[in-house]
């Protein structure tokens, strides 16, 4: 299937919207009407056909633009991409994982030949034919994780596992939810982990953790976080807040359904098989209130959600100053009827 | 982690290397290449014995380039619970077995500055792979080998072929013994010392880093991990009044599973909570392998996680 990708803008003039097919293929987080935080994980199994899960490296109508903006972002900013020397291993395992998937599943998109440990990839969408040598760092004109990760949706961490812990030793993160790479590079689990509220005394990360140390190789698991940005921005790192922060204060009642986007990243995990190294992926899917509320069940729910959610969880996501606003324009689309278990979408 | 990845293989070379170690070299069935894998990790091998599946643990030597083989070495132990035994008497070339994808637990430091191999015995099949990946990068390294004598140095040509003078060896009969104190002292801070072999060898590698002052974690030992298997028991589900038995190889879920019940799961693996139960009656011990109940839950007898626990004993029945 041919994807027909967008032009569209995540800053200044924000013409980021949804297709209708991609507002149903949405990957909303919650299976009930009400989010408190768990140990969320689940394998990365093939889901549906057409959804976000049906393949492993999920690509969409908006990856040419998203990709045009995380060009810009690294313009701007060259360390929101950075790797420690011992990470070479595991950027190249990234590139096969990477390469591998999309080749496979969007062949009209991508094509990856391989003899040996000379390789062919073409990326169609971005006119791009490069042919080099696996494993040797001269024949790119990038670093391999740099190289893959400018045309590849979604950031990628890329994390080395010594003396029972995960470090963050390499990524690529351009569409941060309010985190800093720069920050926490050469950081463990639980120290880029300490400003998340509640969980830590839940025993959620102590949990994560033991699991992830014994994530095993062919057997990627995923889990959904969320949060909300306001204007469809991918880019709100520490590093701009001074271009977004205010951006909050913007919201009324008129715009809410145009401003104000539930953001959901889907998360998954790979142990690679070179370095032992684990990568996180992190992509994030923006929607508008009303493109949410299209479909009746999920704006119900997310009305019952956001106006329940623990005051901790709000400030902790940034959602305080803009709240009571979208839990008043969610209101008039919930009509109280109940709602069916699981994420997706009932027949019409 | 129960159910994991099975790779079904072909034997196609055996080279008997010493007197009591086989090499063997698996071929996929398929003939799709085998996965690459970090140095240090291992596979465990299904043998089909005549009354049961033995599961063993060995670390992997080597990939052919192209992935179209990898190599295991193999001690024929007097004690051998069956494995060694049977891939010394019942393996031939042609014999098809199964094998799980690699797993590492004894994955170098690629962080550290200097790495100190230590190998005793059948222990130097880890460290031939750690060996050629620090070559490869240019890495740092030395290579300490000990064996009874010259002829059971099962590696000890082509070690030499590759790593020259980086290689010492220490043989009995030559009366050469690897003394740790004579290897520790001048090697640069942030070095990390890797060991394996016999057990009392491990120890006592191990004792003198402490006591030269080495940091704990710049020790580092391999361990194997038990195979996520048990023995068999029965379960019995008082609500569902369905009864079925859970065999060595298999999960408490995945018999479930196989017996029709839709039991709740979401990671397999002991971490997220959704496959508890609750246990109405366990005929012998609880043996809880999760990451998930608190130490009251487990003292309390009455929580099971499905995915990874099991009981030792007779008959468990679950509130289901
Ligand atoms: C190993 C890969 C992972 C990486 C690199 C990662 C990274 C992060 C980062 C950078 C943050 C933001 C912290 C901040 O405020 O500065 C975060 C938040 C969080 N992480 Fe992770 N994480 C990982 C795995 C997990 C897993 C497996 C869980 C499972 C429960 C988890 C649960 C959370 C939660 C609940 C939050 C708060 C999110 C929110 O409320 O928006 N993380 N993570
Ligand atoms: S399925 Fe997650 S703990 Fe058992």
């Amino acid at each position: 299937m041919t994807i027909q990708f967008k032009q569209e803008t995540f800053r200044d003039d924000f013409t980021f919207s949804n297709s209708p097919e991609a507002i149903r293929r949405f990957p909303f987080p919650f299976d009930k009407d009400e989010y408190m935080y768990a140990v969320n994980i689940e394998q990365h199994m093939p889901g549906p056909v057409k959804s976000p899960f049906e393949f492993p490296i999920d690509i969409d109508e908006h990856y040419v633009s998203e990709m045009r903006d995380r060009a810009l972002v690294l313009k701007e900013d060259p360390l929101r991409c950075q790797s420690l020397p011992h990470m070479i291993t595991a950027e190249w395992d990234l590139l096969e994982l990477l390469m591998e998937s999309m080749a496979k599943n969007y062949p009209e998109h991508f094509t990856l030949t391989r003899d040996g440990d000379r390789w062919h990839w073409i990326n169609r969408p971005l006119g791009i034919d490069q042919a080099f040598t696996f494993g040797d760092v001269s024949t790119l004109p990038q670093p391999p994780m740099e190289y893959v990760t400018r045309q590849c949706q979604g950031d990628f961490a890329l994390l080395d596992q010594r003396l029972d812990n995960l470090w963050m030793d390499a990524g690529m993160i351009t569409t941060q939810a309010d985190w800093s790479l720069d920050f926490d590079i050469g950081m463990n689990f639980m120290e880029w982990h300490a400003p998340v509220p509640l969980a830590h005394d839940m025993g959620i990360f102590e949990r994560a953790l033991k699991f992830l140390l014994n994530l095993q190789q062919g057997r990627p698991v995923r889990r959904l976080n969320w949060t909300m940005t306001v204007n469809p921005r991918l880019d709100t790192s520490p590093e701009n807040y001074h271009k977004w922060g205010a951006d909050r204060t913007t919201v009324t009642p008129e715009n809410v359904g145009d401003k104000v986007h539930l953001r959901v990243e889907l998360q998954a995990l790979w142990r690679l098989p070179r370095s032992n190294a684990i990568v996180f992926s992190i992509r994030a899917y923006m929607i508008k209130m009303n493109e949410l509320v299209t479909i009746p069940k999920w704006g119900r729910r997310l009305h019952r959600v956001l106006r329940d959610l623990k005051p901790e969880l709000a400030d902790y996501k940034g959602l305080t100053r803009y709240r009571a606003d979208t839990v008043a324009y969610l209101a008039k689309h919930d009509d109280g009827a109940p709602t069916s278990p699981g994420f997706f979408p009932d027949p019409e | 982690m129960s159910g994991g990845i099975e790779i079904p293989v072909r034997v196609v070379e055996i080279e008997q290397a010493t007197a009591t170690v086989k090499r063997f070299r698996f071929a996929p069935v398929s003939g799709e290449p085998l996965p690459p894998f970090s140095s240090g990790a291992h596979v465990v091998v299904l043998m089909p014995a005549a009354d049961r599946t033995i599961r063993n643990a060995y670390s992997l030597i080597d990939r052919a380039e192209d992935g179209s083989s990898y190599r295991i070495g193999v001690l024929r132990t007097p004690q051998s619970r069956g494995g060694s035994a049977f891939m010394h008497e019942q393996v031939t070339v042609g014999t098809e077995l199964k094998i799980t994808m690699p797993v590492n637990l004894f994955p170098l430091v690629h962080a550290g500055r200097k790495h100190l191999l230590i190998a005793g015995g059948i222990g130097i099949t880890p460290i031939f792979a750690m060996a050629e990946e620090l070559r490869r990068t240019d890495a740092s390294y030395e290579i300490h080998y000990a064996m009874r004598n010259t002829s059971s140095g099962a590696f000890v040509d082509e070690l030499r072929a590759r790593h020259g003078d980086k290689l010492k060896l220490y043989r009995d009969d030559f009366q050469e013994t690897l003394a740790v104190d004579a290897i520790l002292p001048n090697q640069p801070l942030g070095a990390h010392l890797y060991v394996c072999g016999p057990a009392g060898m491990i120890e006592a590698i191990l004792e003198g880093g402490r006591e030269a002052g080495w940091p704990e974690e710049n020790l580092h030992s391999e361990r194997f991990q038990a195979p996520p298997t048990g023995e068999p028991f029965s379960v019995r589900l008082a609500k569902a009044g369905i009864a079925c038995e859970v065999r060595g190889d298999q999960s408490l879920l995945e018999a479930l599973e196989q017996a029709g019940v839709d039991a709740p799961f979401l990671c397999r693996g002991g971490a997220c909570g959704q496959c508890e139960a609750a246990v109405i009656e366990a005929d012998g011990e609880l043996v809880h392998n999760d990451h998930y109940l608190t130490e009251a839950d487990r003292a309390s007898g009455a929580k099971i996680m499905l995915c990874v626990s099991r009981l030792k004993g007779r008959e468990l029945v679950l509130d289901l």
